[in-house]
């Protein structure tokens, strides 16, 4: 399976994932922002970081740089898109996902391994896991309080394309579990064809349990198969 | 021409800066009813005619400067 890392000026995860899909036996390529032309891929991964030192809005500027467009039109193709925290927040910012990603309801940077609840695992990204499985994954962010209007919110209930929700380690879903103030708990969405996952959780950062643990190595294995 | 933009967060959306500035100026004994804070935005552009520059920053407000799901914008003209 081949897969493409888009790197922006300030992203900070890209190589964390490069690692993650060349040990799942993806054949990774990096991309620069200021490419215009995208190599054959199957999968195209937003990393996490600070594009653009998040200046004006996180994810505004990459989501408007050259390389976006063959971004959209690849996933408009079917292409499959994957956008970690960061890469979440440009998702948001090029239409591709629709929603926000505001402040943290406590005003604080918030990075620490919290768990998440897989509501859906009959998509490409997660057949791998099991349903309701409960998953400890690192978030590291500082706008990643999800947000939308009631329209988006009745749609992603209805067509099942809420990915993940913030939880307790027994599962509870509730305010106690919420780190950043999100709307009901969400984590992670999918868009309507559910080729396109944003996510928060860093699911790069679980895949080796010398340095944490293997609760990420799904997603990827879920993507082969 | 020369045009203001200031863009806030529309009434709906929880501003959690502005609630931290609105308690600290009431900890310093100065009180208010309410503050949201936004951005301010000073824009020129090379146009003669007033409706084509509106249009114009209109159009550069909601294609990047604003997100239109959580913000809202005023124009005016300096």
């Amino acid at each position: 399976m081949k897969s493409s890392v888009i790197v922006f000026p300030g992203s900070n995860c890209d190589r964390d994932i490069a690692v993650a899909l060349k040990r799942m036996q993806f054949k990774n390529k990096m991309v620069w922002h200021k490419e215009t032309k995208l190599p054959k891929s199957d999968l195209i991964v937003l990393p996490g970081g600070f594009s653009y030192g998040d200046y004006l809005r996180s994810g505004a500027i990459a989501g408007k740089s050259l390389i976006i467009d063959e971004v959209i039109r690849a996933a408009n193709d079917g292409c499959l898109v994957l956008g970690i925290c960061n890469g979440f927040q440009i998702l948001t910012e090029t239409g591709l996902l629709r929603g926000t990603l505001l402040r943290n309801k406590n005003l604080k940077f918030i990075n620490k391994d919290i768990q998440v609840k897989v509501m859906n695992n009959q998509t490409k990204f997660s057949n791998k896991y099991k349903k309701n499985e409960v998953l400890k994954i690192n978030i590291a962010h500082n706008e990643g309080n999800f947000f939308t209007d009631d329209n988006h919110l009745r749609e992603l209930k209805e067509n099942n394309l809420i990915a993940f929700k913030y939880c307790d380690e027994k599962g509870n879903i509730d305010d106690h579990s919420n780190p950043n103030g999100s709307l009901e708990n969400i984590a992670g969405i999918y868009n309507s064809k559910k080729n396109i996952l944003g996510m928060m959780p860093h699911p790069e950062r679980m895949v080796d349990k010398l340095i944490s643990n293997t609760d990420g190595v799904n997603l990827f294995s879920s993507l082969l198969n | 021409m020369k045009f203001s933009i200031t863009v806030t967060l529309k009434k709906d959306v929880l501003d959690p800066q502005g609630k931290v500035v609105q308690n600290t100026l009431i900890n310093l004994g100065l009180n208010l009813k309410n503050i949201r804070q936004g951005k301010y935005f000073e824009i020129e552009v090379d146009e003669k005619n007033e409706a084509i520059a509106e249009k114009k920053v209109d159009e550069m407000c909601r294609k990047l400067l604003v997100n239109l799901i959580i913000e809202d914008y005023k124009i005016n003209k300096l």
